[in-house]
C-alpha cells in the first residue's frame, strides 16, 4: 500500500502515515513517535485505564490506546503540559501502591518506574498511602502483591490458563476494587506461563516465585536507556 | 566570603547515603575546600555550632528522636535535602508500615527465630528510649524539604552534582543513568 491510500496526520509537527483503523498510540509507534503509556499491551483490546498516553487534538485531550487516528489529525504529543500531567499520573500511581523499589524484584524493569526516570521524578507531591491490600502467595510460581498493583488490567486480559481468566476485578468499582487470583488456575501455571506472566505486569505485582534479582543493576532493561527509546531510534 | 556550611544526617536509614557520599572518591578534596562540615557524623560533631546553609537528611522518620533531629535541621539549614529513598518515601523500614507495632516488636523481641536472650519476654520500654512511631513517615510530610535526591543510595556522581550546583549556584545537569530509585 502506497501512501495515498494511508491516513496522513501529522504529531508533534511530524507527517505521519497510518493504516486506517490503527489507534492514535500504533500509528505514532509505527512512525517513530513514543508516547508513554502503561496499560497498553499488544494483543489485548486497550482498557485505557492508565491515562497516561493522553494526547492533545483540537484542544481536547484524548486517550491515544483508544482513539482511532482520523485524516488530518494535528496531534500534540511531546508537550510540556502533557508531559506535566504525564508525571502528575506516574506520581500518584506511586503514593496509591507501595513501590519500595530498592527491595523489589522489578526494579529496572519495571515500566512504572522507566516512566518515573523519563519525567525525571524526584519525589511523588502527593502524601503516601501506604495500602494494606495483601499479599497471595498460594500459586506455586506467582507471587501476586496487590499493593503494587496499579490496575491496568493488563493481567486480565492476557494471563490465561486452557482460555480462563487467572485474574479478574474482584467488584464493579468502589475504593474496595482490586485485582484479584483465581488461586486454582494460577496455581496450574507451568513455570514458563508463570514467567511471562511477571513480564506482562508492568509493575512487580506479578512476581514470578523463586526468580529473584535475575539481572545485575547496569543489565537491566531501563538502566541505560529510557523507556520509548527504541522506539525513538526507528 | 565564608565557605558554604554543610550539616547531615541519619534519621531511620542504614548510613548508605553517607556511604556514597564518600564514594565522590578524590573529589571529597575538592569538596572541603568548596564548603565547611558542621553536625555531621562524618566529622562526629554532635551539635550545631553555627547557622548551616545546606542539611542532607539519609532516613525517614521512625521515632520521636528522628522527628526532634529532623526539626532541629530544619530550624539550623537555609536548605535541607532528602538524601535517598528512605527519606524520600521511607524506604525499607516503611515496609513495616502495613504491620501492627505491637506486632513488629514481639517479633524483634520475643517471638523472633533469632531470640535467645529475653527470657523475661521484655518489650523495651524505658523512658530514655524514643518512642516508635504508628509508622514510618517521609521525611518531607514532617518538615519542608527543598531538595530530593533520589537512589538507594543515590549515586555519588548525583550527590557530588547537586552539592556542586547548590554551593555555586550553577544549573543541575541530570544525566539519564545518574536517577535511579535503586
Amino acid at each position: 500500500m502506497d501512501n495515498t491510500e494511508k491516513i496522513k496526520f501529522v504529531i508533534d509537527d511530524k507527517v505521519c502515515y497510518a493504516e486506517p483503523g490503527q489507534t492514535i498510540l500504533e500509528a505514532a509507534k509505527s512512525n517513530g513517535v513514543y508516547i508513554p503509556s502503561l496499560c497498553y499491551i499488544e494483543g489485548v483490546k486497550p482498557p485505557g485505564s492508565c491515562r497516561i498516553c493522553n494526547v492533545r487534538v483540537n484542544n481536547r485531550n484524548l486517550i491515544a490506546c483508544t482513539t482511532p487516528v482520523a485524516e488530518g489529525m494535528i496531534i500534540d504529543n511531546d508537550i510540556p503540559e502533557l508531559n506535566e500531567l504525564r508525571k502528575a499520573i506516574v506520581e500518584m500511581l506511586f503514593v496509591s501502591g507501595n513501590h519500595f523499589c530498592p527491595g523489589c524484584e522489578k526494579s529496572g524493569n519495571c515500566e512504572l518506574q522507566a516512566l518515573a526516570y523519563r519525567f525525571q521524578m524526584m519525589v511523588p507531591r502527593f502524601p503516601y498511602e501506604f495500602p494494606e491490600k495483601g499479599v497471595n502467595a498460594t500459586s506455586k510460581y506467582i507471587f501476586h502483591d496487590r499493593n503494587r498493583c496499579i490496575m491496568c488490567k493488563r493481567c486480565i486480559g492476557k494471563v490465561m490458563k486452557d482460555e480462563k481468566h487467572v485474574f479478574a476485578y474482584n467488584s464493579r468499582g468502589g475504593e474496595h476494587l482490586h485485582v484479584v487470583m483465581d488461586e486454582e488456575l494460577a496455581s496450574q501455571l507451568t513455570e514458563e506461563e508463570a514467567t511471562e506472566a511477571m513480564d506482562i505486569c508492568p509493575v512487580g505485582a506479578i512476581l514470578k516465585k523463586e526468580r529473584g534479582y535475575y539481572s545485575p543493576i547496569g543489565h537491566r532493561k531501563y538502566d541505560k536507556e529510557s523507556i520509548g527509546s527504541d522506539i525513538e531510534k526507528k | 566570603m565564608s565557605k558554604p556550611v554543610i550539616a547531615t544526617a541519619t534519621l531511620a536509614g542504614c548510613f548508605g547515603c553517607h556511604m556514597s557520599l564518600l564514594d565522590i572518591d578524590e573529589r571529597i578534596l575538592e569538596l572541603i575546600e568548596l564548603v565547611e562540615f558542621n553536625k555531621s557524623p562524618i566529622n562526629d560533631i554532635k551539635t550545631f555550632t553555627k547557622q548551616c546553609d545546606i542539611g542532607l537528611i539519609e532516613g525517614g522518620c521512625s521515632n520521636s528522636e528522628n522527628i526532634e533531629v529532623l526539626k532541629d535541621f530544619r530550624k539550623n539549614c537555609k536548605i535541607l535535602v532528602s538524601l535517598g529513598e528512605c527519606a524520600i518515601m521511607g524506604g525499607l523500614p516503611a515496609m513495616r508500615n502495613g504491620i501492627p507495632i505491637r506486632e513488629c516488636l514481639e517479633e524483634a523481641y520475643i517471638t523472633g527465630p533469632t531470640v535467645r536472650m529475653n527470657t523475661k519476654k521484655i518489650l523495651p520500654n524505658d523512658d530514655e528510649l524514643p518512642m516508635m512511631l504508628d509508622k514510618v513517615y517521609p521525611c518531607h510530610e514532617i518538615v519542608k524539604i527543598d531538595y530530593f535526591l533520589p537512589g538507594c543510595p543515590p549515586t555519588a556522581d548525583l550527590i557530588w552534582n547537586a552539592l556542586l550546583a547548590l554551593v555555586t549556584g550553577d544549573e543541575l545537569k541530570l544525566p539519564y543513568e545518574v536517577v535511579k530509585f535503586d
